[in-house]
Formats: C-alpha cells, sequence, structure tokens
C-alpha cells in the first residue's frame, strides 16, 4: 500500500508530494526568518544614539564564505542534472563537493565566533570614560579568556586586569559612530595602543562579544546560529543522500532524483537566507 | 453503480490485510492517520481534564481567598511542598496554575484534539485518500508534540514550579522571574511548534494532492476546507512566535535583551543587561500567532458543526459556497488584525485605528458563517441525538462570545475591558461553550465509526444539559464582573478591593459585595461542570466494549467516511473511491433514500 504520488507529478496539481511539502516548508521558514529580520529592523531603529555597534565583523571572511555558500548552491543543481542525465558518478562528485563547501561554511563560521567569544568591551563606572574594546589579561588565567564577565572578576575577587586595545583604523572611519569603526584583528594595519590596566573596581561592564554585549550580538548570533543548525541539518541530509541513501538510485532512479531535488531546493533556501544575513550584519 | 475506467491511484484493499506490523508499529509507533488521529485525541482530552482541574483549585481560591483547598489541598502540598502549604494556594501557585491553564488549553488539549485529532482521523477519510501524504512525518508530528506536553507537565515539579507569566508570557516579566519555569516553557512550546508544523504541510500536502477522483474542491466537506485553513494559518502564524521563543530563550539563558529595555528595574535594581531590547516587539510577535491561533481554536469546531448540522437536519447546509469563502476570507484576514490586544501598549491612534477596521471586517465573514449554518436548520426534519444537542448549542453560545468580542474591537471601550473579566468571558464563550461543544459534538458522532459501536444516547443527554447549564452560570456572571472592573488575574478574586471607598464622597468605588459573592456561584457551577463530565468519561470507556454495536454508516450520511468498513482498515477504503456529488445531497427528490452517497453515481 502506497500513498500515491510520491514520485509522479499529480496531473492536475504537477508536482508530486514531497516537492509541494517541502515549498510549503519553505513558506513557514520564510516567516520564521522574516519576523527575525523585523525584529532586527525594529531592534535597530529603536537603539540609542551610538548604541549600534558598528564594523566589528570580519568582512573579507564574510565574502569568502558567501561566495563557498554560493558555489555549493550551483554544484548542488549540478547534482541534480547529473542525475537527470542518469551521470551517477558525476552526481557523487558535485554532491561531494557540496557537502564539503557546507563544512568549508562552517568551519570558517567557527573561527568567526572563536575570536568574538575572546574580544571584549569594557565600560567604565566613570560615564565620561569612553568603553574600550580589545583582548584582555585576566591573571591566573592563561591565554586569552572565553566568556569572562565582570561578574566573574568580582566573583573571582580579581582586582585588576590587562587590556590590549585594538588598533586604531588607519583611516578615519567615514562614519562618526560611538567609539569609532575599528579594524578587525587579522589585517591589522594601525598602530597598536598601549596596553593599559584597568581596576575592577573602575569597570561597570565588561563582556566579550558574546550575545550578552548588546542586541547587535544578540540578534547577530540568533540569526547565524540558526541558519547554521540549517546548514548543518541540510548537510546530514545531503550527506546521507550521497553515502547510504544513494542505494536507492539503483532500485527507483526517479524517486531517487526527486529527493536530490527537494534536498536541494532546501538548500537554495539556505544559501538565500545567508545572501540576506551578509549585508544586514556585516556591511550595514 | 456505474463502472468506471478511471483508475483509482491508489491498489485495492486485499493487499493491506496481509500486513502484520505487530503491536508497538500498529498502536504506539504508528503512521496510520487514524491510529495518530486517536493518540492525539487521547492526550489531548487527558490534558483537557487536567486543565481543567487546575482551573477548579483556582476558582477554589478565588472564592474562598486562603482557605484550604478541599479534598487535594494536603495531596498538593505533599507534591509540590511549599508553594501549597497547609493545602492552601500560594500567590505563586496561583500563577503557575493560571499560566499553566491558559497554556495547557490552547496548546496541549483545543488545538490537538480539534486540530489535530479529529483532522488526522477524519480529513484523509473524507477525501477518500488512503492515508496522509507523509505517514513517517505524521509520525514525527505526533510524537514531537508529546515530547512538548512531557515537558510542560514535567515543569510543574521542578524547583519554583512551572511558568508563571501567564499564557502571553509577556517580558520583561515572564523573562525576570528567577526561576526556571519559563524556560521550561519556551522549550516545550518549540516543540509544540515543530509538531505543528510537520501537521499543517501534511494536512495541506494531503488536501491537495490525495483527493480522490473527482473530489473536486467544492465537492469537499466543509470540515475539509475547514481544516485546510486551519492549517495555513498554523504553517505561517507559529513560525513568528518560535522566532520570539527563541529569542526570549536567549535572554533566559544568554542574558541577551531582545525583550529588555534599557534601564530596567528588577527588584530595586538596575538590571545587569545590556539592555536596549523592546517589550512591545515579543507583544507583536506574540499576537501575531495568537490571533491567528483563535481560528485555529475556532474554525475546526465550525467544521464539525457544519457536518453534524447537515446530517441531523437531513438537507444540504445552506450556503456552502458562502461557508466556503467566508472561511478563506478569515483565513486571509486573521493575518492583520493582531494588535487590537494591544490598544492599551501605547502604539498610537493611527495603528489603533487600522487594526480597529480590520477587526471590524473580520467580523463579517464570522457573521456570514454563523447566519448560514443558522439557516441550515430552516425546515429541517431535525433529529435531536447526542451530536445535535451539542451542535445546537454551539451556535448560540459562539454567537454570543462573537457578538461581546466587538466592544473588545474598539478601543475606546477596550480601555474599560482590557484584562477584566469581561475578556475572560468573552473568549471562554468561544472556547468553552463553543468549540468545546463542538469537539463532544465531534467525539459522539465519530466515535462510531472508530469503535463500531455508539455512546450510550440517555447519558450523552445528561451531559449535554447540566455541562450546558453549567457553562453558562460560569461565565455569564463573569461579564458582569468584568464591567464592574474586576481584573482577570487576582489572586484572591477581588477581595482586597472589596469595599473600597471614595474618600471623599464615601462612595463604594471598588469591587461592591455583589460582584464579589458571584465569585462562590463561578466556583460551585464549575464544580458542577467537573460532575457533569463523569458522564462522559464513564461512557467513553463503557461504550467501547458494551456499546449499542452499529453498521458502517449509522447516521446515514453522506460523506466519505462512512463509505468504509468499521472501524476502518490500514488504508481505509475496501473499493475504490470515485465521487459524483457534493458532500451534502440530503433528501433529493426522487431518491431512494433521503441520503445519497458522495460515491453514487448519477441516475439518468
Ligand atoms: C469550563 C472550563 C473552564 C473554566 C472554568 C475556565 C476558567 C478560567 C478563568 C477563571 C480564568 C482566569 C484566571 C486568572 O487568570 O485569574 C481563565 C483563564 C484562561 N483560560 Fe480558561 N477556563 C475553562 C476552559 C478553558 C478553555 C477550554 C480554554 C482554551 C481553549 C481556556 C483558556 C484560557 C486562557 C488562555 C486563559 C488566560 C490565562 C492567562 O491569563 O494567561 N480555558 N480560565
Ligand atoms: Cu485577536
Amino acid at each position: 500500500m502506497d500513498v500515491p504520488y510520491t514520485t509522479k507529478p499529480r496531473p492536475d496539481t504537477g508536482l508530486y508530494n514531497a516537492k509541494l511539502g517541502i515549498w510549503l516548508f519553505l513558506a513557514s521558514e520564510v516567516m520564521l526568518f522574516g519576523a527575525l529580520f523585523s525584529s532586527y529592523i525594529l531592534l535597530r531603529v529603536n537603539a540609542l544614539e551610538g548604541t549600534w555597534p558598528h564594523g566589528l565583523l570580519n568582512i573579507p571572511i564574510g565574502t569568502f564564505n558567501t561566495f563557498v555558500l554560493i558555489s555549493s548552491s550551483v554544484t548542488v543543481v549540478m547534482a541534480w542534472a547529473s542525475l537527470k542525465l542518469g551521470q551517477f558518478n558525476r552526481f557523487k562528485m558535485y554532491m561531494g563537493i557540496t557537502i564539503l563547501c557546507a563544512l568549508a561554511f562552517m568551519v570558517i563560521k567557527s573561527i568567526e565566533y572563536k575570536d568574538k567569544f575572546t574580544h571584549y568591551e569594557v565600560w567604565f563606572n566613570d560615564p565620561a570614560k569612553p568603553s574600550i574594546r580589545g583582548h584582555i589579561e585576566v591573571p591566573g588565567i592563561e591565554g586569552n579568556p572565553w566568556f569572562m564577565t565582570h561578574k566573574k572578576l568580582a566573583d573571582k575577587k580579581i582586582e585588576s586586569i590587562k587590556i590590549h586595545p585594538d588598533p586604531k583604523p588607519k583611516l578615519a572611519s567615514a562614519k562618526q559612530e560611538h567609539g569609532g569603526a575599528e579594524a578587525h584583528d587579522g589585517h591589522e594595519h594601525g598602530d597598536h595602543p598601549p596596553v593599559q590596566e584597568i581596576k575592577t573596581s573602575e569597570i561597570k561592564r565588561l563582556s566579550a562579544f558574546v550575545p550578552a554585549h548588546s542586541t547587535y550580538f544578540a540578534i547577530y548570533f540568533t540569526l547565524t546560529a540558526l541558519h547554521a543548525l540549517h546548514v548543518m541539518g541540510g548537510a546530514a541530509v545531503m550527506f546521507y543522500l550521497w553515502g547510504p541513501g544513494a542505494k536507492m538510485w539503483k532500485t527507483d532512479p526517479e524517486r531517487f532524483t526527486n529527493r536530490i531535488e527537494v534536498s536541494g531546493l532546501f538548500w537554495h533556501f539556505v544559501d538565500l537566507v545567508w545572501i540576506f544575513l551578509f549585508p544586514v550584519l556585516y556591511l550595514l | 453503480m456505474q463502472h468506471t475506467t478511471q483508475t483509482a491511484p491508489h491498489e485495492t484493499s486485499h493487499e493491506h490485510h496481509h500486513e502484520d506490523l505487530g503491536f508497538w508499529r500498529t498502536y504506539v509507533f504508528s503512521t496510520d492517520h487514524k491510529i495518530i488521529g486517536i493518540q492525539y485525541a487521547v492526550t489531548s482530552l487527558a490534558f483537557l481534564f487536567f486543565g481543567f482541574c487546575l482551573m477548579l483549585a483556582m476558582r477554589w481560591q478565588i472564592a474562598y481567598p486562603g482557605q484550604e483547598i478541599p479534598v487535594v489541598g494536603k495531596m498538593l502540598e505533599a507534591i509540590l511542598g511549599d508553594t501549597a502549604k497547609g493545602g492552601i494556594m500560594s500567590p505563586d501557585l496561583y500563577n503557575v496554575f493560571g499560566a499553566m491553564h491558559g497554556t495547557i488549553m490552547v496548546f496541549l488539549a483545543v488545538v490537538p484534539l480539534a486540530f489535530a485529532g479529529f483532522g488526522n482521523y477524519v480529513v484523509p477519510l473524507q477525501i477518500g485518500a488512503i492515508d496522509m501524504a507523509f505517514p513517517r512525518i505524521n509520525m514525527a508530528s505526533y510524537w514531537s508534540f508529546f515530547l512538548g506536553c512531557v515537558i510542560m507537565f514535567f515543569s510543574f515539579f521542578i524547583p519554583g514550579g512551572a511558568a508563571q507569566g501567564g499564557w502571553t508570557s509577556y517580558s520583561p516579566l515572564a523573562t525576570t522571574i528567577p526561576t526556571d519555569g519559563q524556560t521550561y516553557w519556551l522549550i516545550g512550546m518549540v516543540l509544540l511548534i515543530t509538531s505543528s508544523l510537520l501537521g499543517s504541510v501534511n494536512f495541506i500536502a494531503t488536501i491537495i494532492q490525495l483527493r480522490a477522483p473527482g473530489m473536486t474542491w467544492m465537492r469537499m466537506p466543509f470540515f475539509v476546507w475547514a481544516q485546510f485553513v486551519t492549517a495555513f494559518l498554523l504553517l505561517l502564524a507559529f513560525p513568528p512566535l518560535e522566532a520570539a521563543g527563541i529569542m526570549q530563550l536567549m535572554d533566559k539563558v544568554f542574558h541577551t535583551s531582545f525583550f529588555l529595555p534599557t534601564g530596567l528595574m528588577v527588584g530595586g535594581q538596575v538590571a545587569d543587561i545590556s539592555g536596549g531590547g523592546s517589550p512591545l516587539l515579543w507583544q507583536h510577535l506574540f499576537w501575531f500567532l495568537a490571533h491567528p491561533e483563535v481560528y485555529v481554536l475556532i474554525l475546526p469546531a465550525i467544521g464539525i458543526v457544519g457536518e453534524i448540522v447537515a446530517n441531523n437536519t437531513r438537507k444540504s447546509i445552506w450556503g456552502y459556497r458562502s461557508l466556503v469563502y467566508s472561511v478563506l476570507a478569515i483565513g486571509f484576514i486573521a493575518f492583520i488584525v493582531w494588535a487590537h490586544h494591544m490598544y492599551l501598549t501605547g502604539m498610537g491612534t493611527k495603528i489603533s485605528a487600522f487594526f480597529q477596521t480590520t477587526t471590524m471586517i473580520i467580523s463579517i465573514p464570522s457573521v456570514i458563517i454563523l447566519t448560514c449554518l443558522f439557516i441550515s436548520l430552516w425546515g429541517g426534519s431535525i433529529r435531536f441525538n447526542t451530536p445535535m444537542l451539542f451542535a445546537l448549542a454551539f451556535l448560540p453560545m459562539f454567537g454570543l462570545g462573537g457578538l461581546t468580542g466587538l466592544p473588545l474591537g474598539f478601543s475606546f471601550a477596550d480601555l474599560h475591558l482590557h484584562d477584566t473579566y469581561y475578556v475572560i468571558a468573552h473568549f471562554h464563550y468561544i472556547v468553552a461553550p463553543g468549540t468545546i461543544f463542538a469537539l463532544f459534538a465531534g467525539v459522539y458522532y465519530w466515535y462510531p465509526k472508530a469503535t463500531g459501536r455508539k455512546m450510550n444516547e440517555f447519558w450523552g443527554k445528561v451531559h449535554f444539559w447540566v455541562s450546558f447549564i453549567a457553562m453558562n452560570l460560569i461565565f455569564q456572571p463573569m461579564f458582569a464582573q468584568g464591567m464592574a472592573g474586576m481584573h482577570r488575574r487576582m489572586y484572591d478574586g477581588g477581595a482586597t478591593y472589596a469595599g473600597v471607598l471614595d474618600p471623599e464622597s464615601g462612595e463604594v468605588v471598588g469591587l461592591n459585595s455583589f460582584i464579589i459573592s458571584l465569585n462562590k456561584g463561578i466556583t460551585h457551577a464549575a464544580f458542577l461542570m467537573a460532575v457533569a463530565q463523569l458522564p462522559f468519561i464513564i461512557n467513553f470507556f463503557y461504550s467501547m466494549f458494551k456499546g449499542e454495536k452499529v453498521d458502517d454508516n449509522p447516521w446515514k450520511a453522506t460523506t466519505l467516511e462512512w463509505q468504509t468498513p468499521t472501524p476502518p482498515p490500514h488504508g481505509n477504503f475496501t473499493k475504490e473511491i470515485v465521487v459524483y456529488r457534493g458532500p451534502y445531497d440530503y433528501s433529493l427528490p426522487g431518491a431512494k433514500d433521503d441520503y445519497t452517497p458522495q460515491t453514487e453515481p448519477n441516475h439518468k
């Protein structure tokens, strides 16, 4: 007993079930990300003067990752087209590249994440003193501490920390935002300001560039993590279809081709989301 | 029957019977839509009862503040500890029960019963399909729902208890309550939303793809239309709440400030957060779901009533097309009325005016639906069996709920009525004597199909009449209380404000003693309501084994679900299904019976 139209399209709708299913699912995904993008707009419009950080993400890396993801969108179509032409080996290759691209994207993204977890901003009790961004040294902790906060400093009764402020950008940014736009480490062109020692008692707030840092990082991490979950989900499905699931090519090639088409549709959506995410979070 | 050359897309029955899947895969991890429907129905009926019990305990506290809860007080103390010290309900426990009553009733009881329970069982049968389009996704949907239920239920027993922020979970309140209840609530909700997402994709795909030959759109039973639109509401309105849930979870777990404004004070101190968030954002995202959600609560119920009214008046429902177009119109407009829940947030008069207008517009299709159903009764030879009694009661009750909603839709009237017992009375008229009565009607109506036996008519009628009286005794006085200004979330039922005098004139400006005394009457009626459910519960289980045996079509109905063996086997139909006519061909002139099934060809 089989459900009809699992493989062949129903004549009056022109769709097989899974294709309709994935379009419906994507419609709901549009609403999910749409709500998050709307939230982004609302939070940003409501942000007080000068509290929305700029230029804290690494644009070259982000651009490269965009490129990686777009390439995978092309290869996934090639994989499907290869099956349509009956060339199973080429399908294997193109699908393999797609999955590798997905992995590369995740690796790059996690390097970016790690960078943020060890990069700090310190606000002072004295409202006249502007906040400082940079890397910190905490006595008793080797290397770059992760996820340090002023609460943890107080709990550990640490009296003072050292901060290596981020270099000033060489070209004064046209944007006159509070705190100024800073170049990211990895392409440091400006001068290194001297290391400063800060007393814990002067600190009002200390936070790494984690979600709790600001609503900007909150929405950045929420959106990119949700997107990353989609990347991983899509990659897992494609990996299954590339590996053990590919057996179906022998028994039911048409159905298998449909599966690739459906996973490809999902993959395009994941890319599309990133194409919106990149300018919104990195450039604007 | 004339033979047809059209081949049904599915194979015929004799092949199905050889499958033997064993107990677990037949009854527990089943992919059969009928079993899944029954799983949903049973789980949600259990939660309906549980949610009602929470309310009973709260009603006791409202009527007799600070007194030990009878019968279960000591037990609550033993299970929950200090929050029920001495068997008395503490304010925290009241908040827990209140928030969870709302949550459970909406998300764990009524929607899963109406949409997923009845929908799963009935929709594929009514369109002549052998199953849902994605049987395994269907199973995943139920188990995701079940896991969500488990988490919600389990959260009662964690330190501090379940969520306390109301079913609306407004931030900052919900985020800053220092217990973990809200975190569990959010995780539970994400699972429930996942479940409803999988379910709605499945329903839409099934209805579009798996209709039997000849089952054109305008031959679909009205119930299928109602489910179709409901599925779209769930598909598109729930994701924004999921987004909001994720953000609130971030606020709770990773201390972000999505919904927490700059300078927020908690416990007299400036909160240690980045700030910059927006409490209004939560409300917008929440109501973007929660308004369509009320149509999710009501549309399947209207669908059920449509089926039962046609069947028991023995004539076609009046204005089938108007009903269909009205339901579609509701489906669209439901997405642009949400902020009528937010008139008091200061979003501005222009925005209020917009939402006021759309709210008035959406009431038009609702009135059309109700009018069509009322006119359908005209001139029918009505059979007053139990399902019909519940369906008939639905009509005026839903009408009352709808009409009392109009004042809430006007921002000036809402200023006075917002967050009072008037609101509680209004929406309960829609969901309790409205939807729940329709659901009872559905249970009595389709029970014979699922079990092969009828539920007892006499006890069904007892159940109906006592419930009907009790419901009205519960909710009618709440209108008066609300108009007198009684707030909807007061732990002591308003006792604090009883008889408060105006210092200048010396007149009573607080709640007068009559309004307060209504609390007792309502609570007694709620206990009567509880007693009235006993015949139903006993009848439900007893009839499974001892009920009157019936044939495949005991109600002499026209739609396809009655063209199957009873109960329908795996794969549903034993013959090829081809549809030749609309869903409600009752009492056709010249026909041999007073009903002509949809599979009956036209004789020229
Ligand atoms: C006959 C059974 C029921 C009774 C006696 C009852 C009674 C009440 C009362 C008195 C309240 C206000 C409690 C407070 O906040 O202080 C309330 C709240 C609520 N009820 Fe019911 N109810 C019943 C059934 C239902 C059903 C069937 C639904 C939904 C489908 C429902 C949904 C709600 C919701 C959403 C709230 C608001 C909770 C909140 O404020 O967060 N109730 N109910
Ligand atoms: Cu509404």
